[in-house]
């Protein structure tokens, strides 16, 4: 069994967000693998690892500095890797368009990705995947047993928690609960810069969504701070809880 | 037809807050509102869906609707799209209506704006706010072509009180079972008489300095009494002392309620990220350097173990 597994690099989790010239900078921002496709890659090397998969295959669209997510997902143990290199202002839609068609070329049992990007917190690419190959698919999977040509799937619900099965080739994207990414090893490291990367470029269409601006929220700034003794503490909290905020007490 | 749609977001025949919110907001404006909803039985649904600003409320009812499945649901969709043209159609930005949007945008080669906390909305057009790096930063996007298609985060909008008539349109169904490519095997309901973290009016969050179930079912207590939802930090997620899907932060949710309390937090840049927009924000921290206090309303720095329970009976009084 084939595993494709799609990665976004985006910003640091830690990284401050700054405009310069209207546009979110990306100077001196250490960029990583979305944590939710770690988990995704993680849990396509699993597969392999269980005798499940037999190949894991990372995906990326983006410019040339994806090639590092790539690469770091090559050094945790998958396979090989696809650079489909886009234009970063690509929106949900052309990236799908660009994922999909790399994708198609490949014909895997499975596609894995996280369930949304860190950084624009879309929750649209997989699912669009799925549609434009004509795949099921199943969102927020946090555990999948494969079995006789089908993924069953746990996934976190609304108000719940659903299991899902659907038959194979789908597409699956995962929640962090899956699992819990390794780091690579030194070994894997050296072996990652072996594997082979191959690199495509994206398929052209035009954007669905444009950006008219970008804009920081308001600072929130610091209100009152009491250091006293925990009665004291309390009563005062209590009361601005009752008179400010004017909460309702059961 | 045209005017806009809300698609209802319903479990078992109960509508979630975030619908009433949308038909609210979407009654403030001229066009028509109407409210579509899928399931089995749900015409008596409509007079809840008319109170709070729907004109029209569109029914596709049948069987294969009877739970969500999002084949049958974007097919459906598709053939109404197609039949009365609304100029947009909105979905909650829940774990369904974000699954559903998007692969409905994509049959409809569409673009989307996904958790939205702020629309304007014309015939062919919609400007959508959202929230992106978590909430670190704000993007203010253009969805153009017929019909609009966003979701929508639930908390960002009021329900109000202008009620629209409500008329009942069934629709002809055109999905089949054929449509339908996910076999639901089981549902287990959270059960819990605490109100969902994302919609919540008020919620409290534990985190390490909680450091054991001991300090969280403080936590709980206050939550309790102030009818609020629970949340936590990763530590304490990550330290099994709450469930994954109360995480509140960047990888967890994001949630806009009016008061967040946070108690034994520091206040992590990826924590602030998924609750820094709460209309208050108060926080207990033993650590007066914590960065929790530079976003909080009111702060105390003190041992949440002797806050919480005084806290408590201050609070009955
Ligand atoms: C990729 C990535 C994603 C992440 N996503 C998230 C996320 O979504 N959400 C999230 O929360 N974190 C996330 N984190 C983790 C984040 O960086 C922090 O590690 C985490 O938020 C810390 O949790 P905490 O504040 O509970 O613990 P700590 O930082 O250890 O803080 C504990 C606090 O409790 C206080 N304290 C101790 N004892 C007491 C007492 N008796 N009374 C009162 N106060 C006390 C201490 O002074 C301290 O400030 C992420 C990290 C990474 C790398």
């Amino acid at each position: 069994m084939k595993v494709l597994v799609c990665v976004k690099q985006t910003f640091d989790t830690e990284a401050k967000i700054e405009l310069k010239g209207g546009v979110i900078s990306d100077a001196g921002i250490n960029l990583i693998i979305n944590p939710y496709d770690e988990v995704a890659v993680e849990g396509g090397i699993q597969l392999k690892e269980k005798g499940v998969a037999t190949e894991v295959v990372v995906i990326s669209a983006g410019s040339d500095k994806a090639m590092d997510a790539i690469r770091t997902a090559l050094a945790m143990g998958a396979d090989r890797g696809i650079l489909v290199k886009q234009d970063t202002a690509a929106d949900e839609y052309a990236r799908a368009v660009a994922l999909a068609a790399a994708i198609k070329a490949e014909n895997p049992d499975l596609v894995l990705a996280g369930h949304v990007a860190a950084d624009d917190g879309s929750s649209q690419v997989p699912t669009r995947i799925a549609e434009i190959l004509g795949l099921p698919h199943v969102n927020v999977m946090t555990s999948v047993e494969i079995a006789g040509g089908k993924a069953t799937c746990t996934c976190e619900a609304d108000g719940g928690t659903a299991v899902i099965e659907v038959a194979l080739p789908a597409v699956i994207s995962s929640q962090v609960s899956w699992n819990e990414p390794r780091y690579p090893s030194m070994k894997g490291i050296m072996a990652a810069k072996k594997k082979p990367v191959a690199t495509v470029d994206a398929v052209a269409v035009e954007n669905k969504v444009k950006i008219v601006e970008f804009a920081l929220p308001a600072a929130k700034t610091a209100g009152i701070k009491i250091e006293d003794e925990a009665d004291v503490c309390a009563a005062k909290l209590a009361d601005w809880m009752k008179n400010t905020v004017k909460v309702e007490v059961k | 037809m045209a005017g806009t749609w809300v698609f209802v977001e319903q479990k078992d025949g109960n509508i979630r807050k975030v619908t009433f919110e949308m038909l609210s907001e979407l009654k403030k404006g001229g066009d028509e509102v109407s409210a579509v909803v899928f399931g089995k039985g749900v015409e008596g649904l409509a007079p809840a869906l008319a109170a709070a600003g729907a004109d029209k409320v569109l029914v596709a009812d049948d069987d294969l609707f009877a739970a969500y499945n999002t084949g049958a649901y974007v097919a459906q969709m598709v053939a109404m799209i197609k039949e009365f043209s609304p100029n947009a159609v909105l979905f909650a930005h829940s774990f369904n209506g974000r699954d559903m949007a998007s692969r409905l945008a994509q049959k409809l080669d569409a673009g989307l704006a996904t958790d939205a906390v702020a629309a304007e909305i014309s015939a062919g057009k919609g400007f959508f706010t959202r929230a992106i790096y978590a909430g670190k930063a704000l993007a203010k996007v253009e969805v153009t072509g017929s019909p609009v298609l966003a979701t929508i985060r639930p908390g960002v909008w009021e329900v109000g009180s202008t009620a629209g008539a409500g008329e009942v349109v069934k629709v002809a169904i055109a999905a089949t079972a054929a449509d339908v490519y996910q076999v639901a095997k089981s549902f287990i309901p959270t059960v819990s008489a605490r109100p969902d973290l994302s919609e919540a009016a008020v919620v409290v969050s534990g985190g390490r300095g909680c450091k054991g179930p001991e300090g969280i079912k403080l936590v709980e207590q206050l939550a309790d009494l102030l009818g609020a939802a629970v949340g936590g930090s990763r530590a304490s997620i990550d330290s099994g002392w709450l469930g994954h899907e109360l995480q509140v932060g960047q990888t967890g949710k994001v949630v806009l309620p009016n008061l967040y309390v946070a108690c034994g937090i520091s206040g992590a840049i990826q924590h602030l990220a998924g609750m820094s927009s709460s209309k208050f924000i108060a926080a207990i921290n033993t650590d007066t350097e914590a960065p929790i206090f530079n976003v909080s309303d009111f702060g105390v720095v003190a041992d949440l173990f002797k806050v919480i329970p005084i806290l408590c009976s201050e609070l009955k009084k």
